[in-house]
């Protein structure tokens, strides 16, 4: 393509550090545009993309979240298409983004496919998978191959800040309608005159309004379950997960790990439950613990 | 077939008999308030506007640099909505039935709307066309087909990366005229130099017999004169919206002088539309 120069946009970071490490390893500038809010609470993956060599450029503009580093991301993109290459970190975007983001992220799928045969036999399939969605990538990663299989229970866990019957929310299937965002009709948080409201969650990487077009398609179409955990469920599912299997779990998969936690006592002992653990905590431990210590959640 | 408001048509008619160019003024709708835009909006033709593209207010306006979107801020966070802007149109044009209206925006709040019902009160109102930047030819079906259908221009935006190859795409639909955007960028940047815009303007010429206004960047009478000598019209957006915004009190309020700046402003902007030789 002759592109040498790469732009991208994270949330929580993670995108930023694969991203920036990418471009290490090929020695290609990258830049990448964050919400300050964001810069501010995941500062160790700012670290991070600074350190492999990164330029990261904090977004100023609305909620300085995920959703603003997108439209800056987008903005800087446009001027200069001809040298840069926008690796988009979510199944969102115009397409094909969507499409090429679901593909790779797949991997995440095909690779437990493989390791349940390994450890299970041939043809045993997961019974249920639970993911946390924000634009909604390693979701659709875990997801994607397993859609054909319609014995498999596929539940999406949406973030659901102070309550989806709050204005502080992240679930844009739960409390959204259809729109146009970033070159995708999906659903969306917005007013009446369709204008975008600020999305709220705990966790910076599912603090979008929107939410990738092909979950809204497997929403409406009922193959995948969506439902929500709130910023409190998430902090304790954080604190318990830490606990009881020393795996400190990034925000992020601790809203999956909340609905988990509701149903897994009830599932019969043979039935297989995968849920994507999709980052570690370390990044948030410095707005994690002072919360957690107000919950009563840490010892002393 | 070709779908050209009365409005427009007269315009362009006119700069050509006249050998000038034509001078489009952007200010986006109800920035910094409702009664304040209606005023920079009823003063612009006799500032020398000859063309008024009125933007629609969204909360991500992807295509905007900086100014603009403080504009369309500006008027949100004053109550500003895709209803209240026809209002406004409509107030302009019961003074104004001359001066072309091109509404400009992002497709999510006429989809919110509702298709049939924005474009019934978008005619009635006495628009003359629409730019919806974020839908791409690919999607001609949601907004520009039925507007085509109603007899309202839908205006593309050819840009330096839009190639050959693409060109007949973008612009098999378009009408009106040709929006050519002078930079690879958003809203607000450097402008083009002179010679650059003639190459583009003469290269979408081959391409398309519809006038070509060229925006993006544009932001002295100096600007105005080099790009009107080599395309139909030159529109400005970000330096007359920061005329509005320097004119703010620090509360962010219109002042007195707000409606005065911005018209003077134009005013020395239309100094660079007149020109002798015709665009070539």
């Amino acid at each position: 393509m002759g592109k040498t120069k790469i732009i991208a946009e994270t949330g929580a970071g993670q995108h930023g550090v694969a991203t920036a490490t990418a471009c290490a390893l090929f020695g290609m500038e990258c830049e990448v545009y964050m919400g300050a809010e964001d810069v501010r609470r995941q500062k160790p993956n700012v670290d991070r993309m600074r350190l492999l060599g990164a330029t990261v450029v904090p977004v100023t503009s609305g909620s300085g979240t995920l959703k603003d580093a997108m439209n800056e991301a987008l903005r800087a993109w446009v001027a200069k298409a001809e040298t840069h290459f926008y690796i988009i970190g979510t199944v969102a975007g115009p397409h094909p983004y969507p499409a090429m983001v679901r593909d790779f992220q797949s991997v995440i799928g095909e690779e437990l496919r493989w390791q349940l045969e390994a450890f299970e036999g041939a043809g045993r399939l997961p019974d249920t998978l639970i993911a946390c969605i924000g634009g909604g990538s390693n979701a659709m990663g875990l997801f994607h191959p397993f859609l054909d299989d319609e014995e498999v229970e596929i539940i999406g866990v949406e973030a659901a800040g102070h309550g989806v019957d709050t204005d502080q929310h992240a679930a844009s299937l739960a409390g959204g309608r259809p729109g146009i965002l970033h070159g995708n009709r999906t659903y969306l948080l917005q007013n009446d005159d369709g204008q975008i409201t600020e999305a709220h969650s705990i966790s910076a990487g599912l603090d979008y309004p929107g939410i990738g077009p092909e979950h809204a398609w497997l929403r409406d179409s009922g193959r995948v379950r969506y439902e929500s955990a709130t910023d409190t469920e998430a902090l304790e599912a954080f604190a318990l997960c830490s606990r009881l299997e020393g795996i400190i779990p990034a925000l992020e998969p601790s809203h999956a790990l909340a609905y988990t936690g509701k149903i897994i006592a009830d599932l019969p002992a043979d039935h297989i439950v995968v849920m994507n653990l999709c980052g570690r905590g370390d990044k948030d431990l410095e707005a994690v613990l002072p919360l957690l210590d107000e919950m009563g959640l840490l010892e002393v | 077939m070709s779908y050209t408001s009365a409005r427009l048509q007269k315009l362009f008619d006119n700069l050509q008999q006249s050998e000038r160019g034509g001078l489009g003024i952007f200010v986006t709708a109800g920035d910094p308030d409702r009664q304040t835009s209606l005023a920079i909006l009823k003063g612009l033709p006799a500032a020398g506007a000859d063309m008024i593209e009125l933007g629609m207010p969204f909360s991500d306006p992807m295509a905007d640099g900086p100014s603009i979107q403080a504009a369309s801020l500006r008027a949100l966070n004053n109550g500003a909505s895709l209803a209240s802007t026809l209002e406004i149109l409509t107030a302009f044009r019961a003074d104004d039935q001359v001066t072309p209206v091109v509404l400009m925006g992002y497709y999510n709040p006429i989809y919110s709307y509702g298709v049939d019902a924005f474009l019934s009160a978008a005619i009635d109102a006495g628009a003359d066309g629409l730019i919806i930047v974020d839908l791409p030819p690919e999607e001609d079906n949601e907004l520009c087909i039925p507007a085509l259908d109603r007899g309202l221009p839908f205006v593309r935006l050819a840009t330096p990366t839009t190639n050959d190859q693409r060109l007949p795409a973008v612009l098999k639909n378009t009408s009106g005229f040709v929006y050519y955007v002078s930079i690879t960028g958003i809203t607000g940047t450097a402008a083009v130099p002179r010679d650059l815009a003639a190459a583009a303007v003469k290269r979408l010429k081959k391409h398309t017999d519809l006038p070509v206004a060229v925006g993006f960047g544009i932001k002295t009478a100096e600007d105005v004169a080099a790009i009107t000598s080599v395309a139909d019209a030159a529109i400005v957006g970000s330096a007359v919206v920061e005329q509005i915004r320097d004119s703010l009190d620090p509360s962010g309020q219109a002042t007195n002088a707000t409606v005065e700046n911005v018209l003077s402003f134009v005013a020395t902007l239309a100094t660079g539309t007149q020109r002798s030789a015709p665009a070539g």
